[in-house]
């Protein structure tokens, strides 16, 4: 299959309109919730337009928009399936139209592992319905009842054995009204025919040739290429630049100065100076000529060592209180024997393989934007505000994203094209380099935490105090916050698994001094670590095996509602009654990752298993993780096993694939040396000291079982992340006694 | 001006000759499979064969290659069939697939020098190669179970057809 964006697509409807296409989705008959009644539901109140979810050609081909980005977690194929298993398409039939930004789809923003959870019904029901109105063109033109003809891969046939394929009822089905929500009967999942199966991905052969289309490899329009140089500080300013060996370079024809930005961040580009050339490489060696002096601003007294000793202290003294039950300050004081524990964890970068990357072309009335964009809408918000139009003349094409993990949400890099496009009257390539990614980002939030807690007699948790402290998000909307959004402590803090009569959950503030942004399971991942370290950490102080201890510390198989111990808990947004916090489905993934990995085996000297669990975007994980530490200290790991509840599953494949790579990506935490500044710059530029995991780093195997489950679709994406860490750290220490409780581990296993 | 081969075709460049092959390729030839990832031979995004050999085009300057015959992605098979490519497939290991053009390429290069390559061997040889998505381990089953099928089987090779030719 090859990638369709959604221009070429409208001039084909066009086209074709007098042929007559059945699109579904595209019209509210009457008042009553017809075909698309899912479509006005949530996430978009507003979504009373067009909808081109689902079109059937009268060739037969149904042209299938998927209005989320793909980023290798396969959400093309995931959401034709669901498609085209309602509506017992053929696969060979099936075309995916990337979908561009458009406020009609409501919400596009491919991020929180949310794109099944909040489509799946209403695709399904799209299916659903063109089903049905293939089966009553067909018994309306054999005059028979609609029961008497069932629906099978693009054919209809009558229980007479007469047929007709789906392509010689489409004229017919114009005219018939779509069927009400109630008439739409859904398949049964023993009927499911694509959904939940392992089914290849409809990209994969274009890939494999080197065809997919990525940011940089659109070729229409020919776009000048811009590399900048920007501020090397958040809120810096450009003092004076000389541009006169810049413009020498051959090739070179433009060196432009981007305003720098106003208030909060938000996803405004850090100004800066482009070189515009007309190729990659005379704007790269452009921008080595270029020399400008910068006025750093209030953040160029940025140093990370100092900034890690004051999250410390932060967390040493009480702070707001964010969850709390019982007393557990009072029997803290008195305890005599406490377990006490500080974490910390440096800021991150997401450093998707594909650097930002995108094209504009600005006309007076509205600006094309062809970008590797994880939400086409900020793109359109953004190049709006940067340009000076109204949103809705941003026409953003989403290409395929060579990685997103957070970064590509954040659309600073769409918005430079446009400027420069502006600017220069041209077509506008801006081509972030791996320096540029690695110094630019918006980071993964530095942390500290402080955990100290009490255990009864038999060894069992009685109070735990857990402080967290780090920079927030919240400061990228709003200018100066120091405190972090609740939807920051959501993230594996307030809701904390562990079962214990007297909890006091807290959390100090912190100032941003960089650009803060979300990484792949965002703050889970720092929270998970904390939590999980320090249950084993509890474990050997109690004596006990870290797997028993772990599932007798997180209780009996039950639903926890923290919002009733004093705490805000809004549960990724969704519905409690649909998605409780579900103690027994993480007792569980827990079981089942200690027996994939034969948890409890006698291992050889050097030799150790770690476990920890974690839900998060409402989907349940546990990782087993096996290393060898030699005795000077080099780390290995040998293998790992995870297990996964992520409710009802479209790909099994991809799930497998995603919890794999999600692993992955969770080392990078422990592994990489993170993201440190000094003098407000970030002092690492590119893979060779921002180090990321390699083959040599991996397991070669990593085993995945999925939890069979009925349950509602829950994320995939992410929640593999953050339970490597502590999974790995906690391996570390049976194999050798070392705690880590600072990430990166670096050296510290050779001291 | 120099001359170089591109997937069997004769090239002139008469350019900077101080620009990394992989601008010539995507920005002259729009040949796009081979990516940028790194800049810096760090991260094999941008690799193509030269004469058979892996290299990393970023940091390799057009007046390094004259006479050589450079193979990209695009080249390295007439329909996506070389055994590398199949492997791919077959393991689904693909996920953003942005690093997956130098990985192939680097594998094919690898298999090429080594046809039974053991375990470790496929790590030394792949871990030049960065995949952000964490496609390692299938990667390392991929690249074994193309050796099974490349053991004994000729297959299409730009370089030598263009030498046929
Ligand atoms: S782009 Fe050439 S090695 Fe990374
Ligand atoms: S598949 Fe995404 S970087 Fe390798």
């Amino acid at each position: 299959m090859s990638q369709y964006f959604d221009l070429t697509r409208r001039s084909f409807l066009k086209s074709s309109a007098a042929a007559g296409v059945l699109v579904l989705g595209t019209y509210f008959a009457g008042a009553a919730p017809r075909v698309m009644a899912g479509v006005l539901a949530k996430p978009s109140e507003s979504a009373k337009t067009a909808n081109l979810f689902v079109a059937l050609r009268p060739d037969g081909i149904v042209e299938i928009t998927c209005h989320r980005s793909e980023m290798g977690q396969q959400i093309r194929t995931a959401l034709a399936q669901i498609v085209a298993d309602e509506m017992e398409a053929s696969w060979d039939k099936i075309v995916v139209i990337q979908g561009k930004g458009d406020l009609k789809y409501g919400d596009q923003n491919t991020d929180g592992s949310r794109s099944i959870r909040y489509n799946m019904q209403r695709l399904r029901e799209m299916g659903a319905s063109v089903r049905y109105l293939m089966r009553q063109a067909a018994a309306t033109r054999w005059n028979v009842p609609i029961d008497s003809c069932s629906a099978q891969q693009h054919l209809v046939t009558h229980s007479s054995g007469k047929t007709l394929t789906y392509a010689e009822l489409v004229n017919d089905a114009l005219s018939i009204t779509p069927p009400e929500l109630d008439k739409i009967l859904l398949k049964k999942r023993s009927e499911w025919r694509y959904i939940n199966t392992a089914m290849e991905h409809i990209d994969l052969k274009d890939i494999v040739k080197g065809k997919a289309i990525f940011a940089a490899d659109v070729l229409e329009p020919k776009a000048l290429i811009a590399v900048i140089v920007r501020p090397p500080v958040v809120g810096g300013k450009v003092k004076r630049f000389d541009a006169k060996a810049a413009k020498a370079i051959k090739g070179v024809v433009d060196v432009i100065e981007i305003p720098a930005p106003k208030g909060a961040p938000l996803f405004q580009p850090k100004g800066g100076i482009a070189i515009v050339a007309n190729n990659t490489w005379a704007a790269i060696q452009g921008r080595r000529a270029l020399s400008v002096t910068w006025d750093d601003g209030k953040n160029g007294d940025y140093n990370s060592e100092a900034f890690k000793a004051s999250l410390l202290a932060t967390v040493s003294s009480p702070q707001s209180s964010v969850r709390e039950i019982g007393d557990a300050a009072t029997i803290l004081a008195k305890a005599s024997d406490k377990l006490v524990a500080d974490y910390y964890a440096p800021h991150l970068a997401q450093a998707p393989m594909e650097p930002p990357c995108a094209t504009a072309m600005y006309y007076k009335d509205r600006v094309d934007v062809w970008a590797a964009t994880q939400n086409p809408q900020a793109d359109m918000a953004t190049v709006g505000a940067m340009v000076g139009l109204p949103k809705e003349k941003i026409n953003v094409q989403v290409t395929m994203l060579g990685g997103g993990f957070g970064r590509k949400s954040k659309p600073d890099f769409s918005a430079e094209a446009a400027y420069l496009s502006m600017k220069t009257g041209q077509a506008i390539r801006v081509q972030w380099t791996r320096e540029d990614d690695i110094q630019h980002s918006f980071y993964h939030a530095v942390s500290a935490q402080h955990i100290e807690a009490s255990l009864d007699k038999n060894g069992a948790i009685e109070a735990y105090l857990h402080r967290t402290a780090f920079s927030p998000i919240a400061s990228t909307f709003q200018e100066g916050a120091t405190a972090p959004g609740s939807f920051e402590l959501r993230l594996g803090f307030t809701d904390n698994p562990i079962n214990t009569p007297n909890m006091k959950l807290e959390n100090g503030e912190a100032p941003a001094k960089a650009r803060i942004g979300w990484m792949r399971s965002v703050s889970n991942i720092f929270h998970a670590f904390a939590i999980q370290s320090f249950i084993a950490e509890a474990a050997h102080k109690a004596g006990r095996d870290q797997k028993d201890y772990l599932l007798e510390t997180i209780g009996p198989a039950r639903i926890v509602d923290v919002t009733e111990q004093n705490a805000q808990y809004d549960n990724y947004g969704a519905d409690k009654a649909t998605y409780p916090l579900d103690i027994g489905r993480l007792r569980h993934v827990i079981e089942k990752a200690a027996d994939m990995s034969g948890w409890g085996r006698k291992l050889p000297k050097g030799r150790g298993l770690g476990i920890a669990a974690h839900r998060s975007f409402l989907t349940y994980v546990a990782t087993v993780v096996e290393v060898e530490v030699s005795d000077s200290g080099e780390l290995k790991i040998i293998k790992s096993w995870a297990s996964i509840d992520a409710g009802t599953v479209v790909n099994t494949d991809t799930v497998i694939n995603q919890v794999q790579g999600g692993s992955i990506y969770g080392m990078t935490a422990a592994i990489s040396e993170g993201i440190t500044f000094d003098k407000g710059r970030v002092q690492q530029s590119n893979f060779h000291d921002y180090r990321v995991p390699r083959m040599s780093d991996s397991p070669l195997e990593i085993e995945v079982e999925i939890i069979p489950s009925e349950a509602p679709p829950a994320g995939v994406g992410e929640p593999a992340t953050p339970v490597y860490a502590p999974a790995l750290c906690n391996a570390i220490f049976a194999a050798c006694g070392k705690r880590i409780r600072q990430l990166p581990i670096g050296d510290q296993l050779k001291a | 001006m120099i001359t170089f081969t591109v997937n069997g075709e004769t090239r002139e460049f008469s350019g900077d000759p101080t620009t990394p092959i992989l601008w010539y390729l995507r920005d002259e030839l729009q040949l796009t499979g081979s990516k940028f990832g790194c800049g810096m031979a760090q991260c094999g995004a941008c690799t193509v064969h030269v004469n058979g050999v892996a290299q990393r085009s970023c940091v390799l300057p057009v007046s390094a290659v004259s006479g050589s015959k450079i193979t990209t992605i695009e080249g390295l098979s007439k329909d996506g069939d070389h055994p590398v490519q199949q492997a791919w497939i077959e393991h689904k290991v693909p996920q953003c697939g942005y690093c997956q053009c130098g990985q192939m390429m680097q594998a094919a290069s690898l298999l090429a020098s080594n046809p039974t390559p053991s375990d470790e061997e496929i790590v030394q040889g792949m871990s030049g190669n960065i995949c952000r998505c964490g496609t390692y381990p299938r990667i390392h089953k991929a690249i074994k179970s193309a050796a099974k099928t490349m053991a004994g089987v000729e297959y299409f090779i730009p370089e030598t057809e263009g030498e046929k030719a």
